[in-house]
């Protein structure tokens, strides 16, 4: 996003908030206030702005690097095959049902989840870790460890387990699914609710326990039931704990690489739009259908971030107005 | 919420919780039950894989699983090279690298530009907040093919000092934003007192802001040092040989050599266990680092 709120040389601001202090020197003092924030500033806009206006122009060029001399501009061709071409319409919907059902599946957990946790009872604080362990694993180490050592058609937990159960009910051959190759959308999926479930978790936890306590007590005095509360009170309170779950996770699992480049390397249909920008680029050499595509997955994640800001300034302002 | 109606109410509730009923009782031991019940299913993958870690080859590949396997160190012995195969202190130490002092960067930025947002406040500051917010709702991939361009043509490919400023503007928005909100905190009256004494911006915010809000600083670093350790994507086009991180160094191990399990979540313990430790350690700041700072 190339938003273009960051510092204008505005005129300095009277210098009230420093009664006291002489009122010469009021525009050199505003840029002294200004200094400290210029080195981070600068180095951002640099690091992450220029790069993206450097993939909007490419995208916008017939560039095949195995092919160097025959690098012409293209107008929006580019956008045409992203959107005409149905291996990469593909990813674009792959990436919609992806990012929606982990999304929405590590939200329901994660509240179910926080909820749980919200009481006190023995052994609240293990619980707790045991719950944001999977979140603290490295993605890449809980890619290869579905894949290996869970989805793994012969010795796999999952298929270990469904052997122990049938033998246990003395049964001889049990069902082995080939989780990968047989559902590989929900064993990209399944992988990624696994790792999200704790940051909605906690996110909703904080939300839980910044309920008023008061309003609470009152309403259990007055008669409410455990599900009124939760519909009534926690729901409503929760709902921008909820949105910037939503949003936040979105954000995040529109960008998955790791778990998609491990545990199917793209195939059958799960080649979202991070992990096909990589393969156009890297292995294809299309760089300019590479960036248009980057291009696509930079607009649709604009969408989702603009409702996203809209929410984290809320509780922000929220804050500010607190302090 | 209005206090008027939680008033009448107060003291019925004080002489009601002290005699919780046995229903309540018995519901409350149910439900932690159930925690403890859920906690335990949902960590098993990784349970698992710190078991497996320690099982051999053999004991490791076996279905159904053998619970009562033996123990033993085989799996890190190979891991970390005994076997005779590669060892993966380059890959290691990299990581470690590029985290580290992509970290130690992100303060030195973020420290000036919290305290320019949440002390001595610039005009316009929460626009300026929203800006660095909005650099980090920009996909890594937006960025990707001109940087690797740029990395080729100035001989920076495999350069892990690369990797350390593209980790630096990841983490940077996400520790300006942390960064704020604890700096908020620190008394406008102690740097008052310290610049009437003539300290200068290096020194008041060595001296007198650091101290004071290290625990945020300190929870602030370990976050970035996370995002940075786990870091898959940049690392893997943009270094290859001499600078691949731990990260990359997992994705090839599989393939290379085919697939050891035992040896594999040995692998992926040894990696994740800085994040796991970071993790544990930062856990209540976590949220908000995570959340951007919205959610205190």
């Amino acid at each position: 996003m190339t938003t273009t709120t960051a510092v204008r040389p505005t005129p300095p601001r009277p210098p009230a908030a420093a009664p006291g202090k002489r009122p010469t020197g009021s525009r050199a003092r505003a840029w002294a206030t200004r200094a400290p924030l210029l080195p981070a500033l600068v180095f951002l806009i640099v690091v992450t702005q220029l790069p993206f206006v450097a993939t909007l122009v490419i995208s916008f060029f017939d560039w095949n690097s195995l092919k160097p001399d025959q690098r012409h501009f293209t107008g929006f061709a580019n956008y045409g095959s992203v959107f005409t071409d149905p291996a990469l319409r593909e990813s674009v919907l792959t990436t919609v049902l992806l990012t929606a059902t982990v999304v929405i599946v590590s939200v329901v957990l994660g509240l179910l989840f926080a909820l749980l946790l919200d009481r006190a009872f023995f052994g609240r604080g293990f619980v707790r870790t045991l719950l944001i362990t999977p979140f603290l694993i490295v993605p890449i180490s809980a890619a290869l460890l579905w894949k290996h050592a869970l989805y793994n058609p012969e010795y796999g937990l999952f298929n270990g387990a469904l052997t122990w159960f049938g033998n246990l009910f003395g049964i001889e051959s049990v069902a082995q699914p080939e989780w990968t190759s047989e559902m590989p959308l929900m064993a990209v999926a399944a992988a990624l609710v696994w790792q999200w479930t704790p940051f909605m978790m906690l996110i909703l936890l904080a939300g839980l326990q910044s309920r008023p306590a008061e309003t609470l007590e009152a309403a259990r005095l007055d008669g409410a039931g455990p599900w009124q509360m939760f519909r009534f009170l926690t729901l409503p309170h929760l709902r921008r704990y909820l949105e910037l779950g939503v949003l936040l996770g979105s954000v995040y699992i529109v960008q998955n690489f790791d778990a998609v480049f491990t545990i199917t390397a793209g195939g059958l249909g799960t080649a979202n739009l991070p992990y096909t920008v990589y393969e156009t680029f890297y292995r294809a050499h299309e760089y300019g259908l590479a960036s248009a595509v980057g291009v696509v997955v930079v607009i649709g994640t604009v969408i989702i971030a603009t409702f996203a800001l809209r929410v984290v300034s809320s509780l922000f302002r929220e804050e500010a107005s607190r302090a | 919420m209005s206090a008027s109606t939680a008033a009448p109410t107060r003291t019925r509730a004080t002489t009601r919780a002290t005699a919780p009923t046995a229903r309540a009782r018995r519901r409350s031991t149910a439900l932690g039950l159930a925690a403890w019940a859920v906690g335990l299913v949902f960590c098993l993958p990784a349970l698992w894989m710190v078991l497996t870690s320690f099982h051999s080859e053999a004991d490791a590949a076996t279905n159904p699983p053998s619970l009562a396997a033996a123990l033993t160190l085989d799996g890190y012995r190979t891991f970390f090279g005994g076997g005779g195969g590669p060892t993966p202190w380059p890959p290691l130490v990299n990581s470690l690298m590029a985290s580290v002092f992509s970290t130690l960067l992100v303060l030195l930025l973020a420290l000036p530009a919290a305290y320019a947002l949440s002390i001595r406040r610039v005009r316009k500051w929460t626009d300026v907040m929203f800006f660095f917010l909005s650099t980090k709702m920009l996909p890594v991939v937006a960025g990707l093919l001109p940087i690797y361009l740029f990395a080729k043509n100035t001989g920076l490919l495999d350069n892990i000092w690369l990797l350390v400023l593209l980790y630096t503007s990841m983490n940077l928005p996400i520790a300006v934003w942390m960064m704020q909100s604890f700096l908020a905190d620190v008394p406008v009256s102690i740097i008052e007192a310290a610049q009437v004494d003539g300290a200068r911006l290096p020194t008041v915010l060595g001296r007198v802001v650091a101290p004071v809000a290290a625990p945020g600083i300190a929870a602030t670093a370990l976050i970035c040092f996370i995002f940075s350790w786990n870091e898959l994507l940049f690392a893997r086009v943009l270094t290859g040989v001499v600078a691949g991180t731990a990260p990359v160094h997992l994705t090839t191990f599989v393939t290379s050599q085919g697939l050891f399990l035992a040896q594999l979540c040995a692998a992926s313990v040894v990696v994740s266990l800085p994040v796991l430790i970071a993790g544990y350690a930062a856990q209540d700041k976590l949220v908000q680092g995570l959340s951007l700072g919205a959610v205190k």
